[in-house]
C-alpha cells in the first residue's frame, strides 16, 4: 500500500506550539521540555507504522499524554499529591498561579491530562477522549472530577457542602 | 442537574478554568529551539529518512532532497508542500526540513551556478528511477560531460538500446535529479532545444552557461 501519510515536518509545524503547550502545563517548565521531545522521538519511531492518515493530532497527544506517565511513574509520583512538585523551582516569581501549578501537578494523570486538555488548551471532548483512549463520557468525567479535585486543593473551606 | 449547589459549584469551577486559561506556559529554550535540538537528535538514531531545504538559483529556485544515502530529489520550484508530499509518499513520511544537511549540495550548486564547477562531486540516491530510464541516466552522467550535449538517439545508443529513443525521452522526463544528472544536455536531433522540467527557458539558460548553445545575438 502507498503510504498517504503527511511529511512529518507538517506534523510538526501544524502541531508543535500546542503539543508544547499541553506537556508544560501537564509535566511542568523541566520535565515539560524533556516530555515534547521525547514525544517527537518516540512519534518519529513510530510514524511510518502507521496504517491511518486520520487523527494525527490525536496520535501525537496520545504520545505525550504517555510520555508524561512515564515521567511522573519513573519519579514515583503518579497520582500522588505532590506536597511541592519540583516544578515550582522553575517558576517565574513574576506573578505566576503558583498555587494553581502545584495543584495541578497533583492530579491524577488522566484528570490532569483532560483538564489541560479542555481549559488550558480549549479542545472539543470528542479530541480529548481520543487521548485518552477513552470514551466521550470518560473524558467529561475525567475533566468534571479533575475541575472538583483543584476546586478542593484551592479552596478548602468550600468544599464540605 | 438536579443537585442543589451545581450553579455554586459552576461558578468556582469556573474561575479555576479562568486561572487555568491563564497559567503561563514558556519554556526556557523557545518551542524552535526544542524542536531544532530534537530534529539533531533524532537524526544521530536514524529517525530522519529525507532532509530537504530549498536552494536559489539563477534559473529559480530548487527543493532539493537528501537521504542517509545521498541526493535523491532536485525539484524545480519552491512548492515545498507538493515536493514532500511525494517524497513522504514515493521514499519515506519521515521527511524534514534541515537545511545544514543540504550544505554540500547547495554550495556544490553555487559553484556550478557561478562557473567554478564542471562536475558534481555528490553522493546519489537514485531509488527514485528504475530500469531502463536508471541506465538511461546512468550513461548520461557518466558519457555528457559539461559543455556537451546528445541526442535523444544518441544517448539511446549509449544506454545499450539504440531504438529506444522514446524511452529515453521519457527517462529525461522523470529525471529524480535535474542539473545534477544533466538532463538539460540532451537535445533533439537536428539541435532543437526540446523540452525540459523546468521550463525551456531554464534549459536554454544552462546550455548558454554551459557554452554548449551561443548566446543570443
Amino acid at each position: 500500500m502507498v503510504s498517504t501519510l503527511p511529511p512529518f515536518q507538517r506534523l510538526i509545524d501544524e502541531h508543535a506550539a500546542d503539543l508544547h503547550r499541553f506537556v508544560v502545563a501537564m509535566a511542568g517548565p523541566h520535565d515539560g521540555a524533556d516530555a515534547f521531545q521525547e514525544t517527537m522521538l518516540a512519534a518519529l519511531r513510530t510514524y511510518p507504522t502507521l496504517r491511518s492518515d486520520q487523527n494525527l493530532r490525536g496520535w501525537l497527544f496520545t504520545i505525550a499524554h504517555r510520555k508524561v506517565i512515564d515521567h511522573s511513574r519513573a519519579r514515583g509520583r503518579a497520582g500522588a499529591p505532590a506536597a511541592d512538585p519540583p516544578e515550582r523551582r522553575h517558576l517565574d516569581p513574576d506573578g505566576p498561579d503558583d498555587e494553581l501549578w502545584a495543584a495541578v501537578a497533583a492530579l491524577p494523570p488522566k484528570q490532569r491530562s483532560a483538564v489541560v486538555q479542555r481549559h488550558v488548551l480549549d479542545r472539543p471532548y470528542d479530541e480529548i477522549a481520543a487521548v485518552l483512549e477513552s470514551s466521550e463520557d470518560a473524558a467529561r468525567q475525567n475533566v468534571r472530577a479533575g475541575l472538583r479535585r483543584l476546586r478542593e486543593a484551592l479552596d478548602p473551606q468550600e468544599v464540605s457542602l | 442537574m438536579t443537585e442543589p449547589h451545581t450553579e455554586l459549584l459552576d461558578a468556582a469551577e469556573d474561575a479555576i478554568a479562568d486561572r487555568l486559561a491563564r497559567l503561563p506556559l514558556s519554556t526556557e529554550r523557545s518551542v524552535t529551539e526544542l524542536v531544532d535540538e530534537a530534529v539533531r537528535r533524532a537524526e544521530v538514531e536514524a529517525l530522519v529518512d529525507v532532509a530537504w531545504t530549498v536552494a536559489d538559483t539563477p534559473i529559480g529556485p530548487l527543493v532539493v532532497a537528501a537521504t542517509p544515502s545521498g541526493l535523491v530529489k532536485v525539484e524545480f520550484g519552491d512548492d515545498e508542500d507538493a515536493a514532500t508530499d511525494s517524497l513522504a509518499r514515493e521514499v519515506s513520511p519521515r521527511v524534514m526540513r534541515m537545511p545544514a544537511r543540504l550544505d554540500q549540495v547547495r554550495r556544490e550548486l553555487d559553484e556550478y551556478f557561478g562557473g567554478r564547477r564542471h562536475v558534481f562531486d555528490l553522493a546519489l540516491d537514485w531509488r527514485l528511477a528504475r530500469g531502463f530510464r536508471l541506465t538511461t541516466l546512468h550513461a548520461l552522467v557518466q558519457d555528457v560531460p559539461f559543455g556537451h550535449t546528445v541526442s535523444y538517439k544518441d544517448l539511446a545508443v549509449r544506454a545499450g538500446n539504440p531504438k529506444a529513443s522514446r524511452a529515453v525521452g521519457s527517462a529525461m522526463a522523470t529525471n529524480p535529479l535535474p542539473i545534477v544528472v544533466p538532463c538539460h544536455r540532451v537535445l533533439r536531433t537536428g539541435g532543437d532545444v526540446g523540452n525540459y522540467g523546468g521550463g525551456v527557458e531554464a534549459k536554454i539558460w544552462l546550455l548558454r552557461h554551459e557554452g554548449a548553445l551561443l548566446p543570443e545575438g
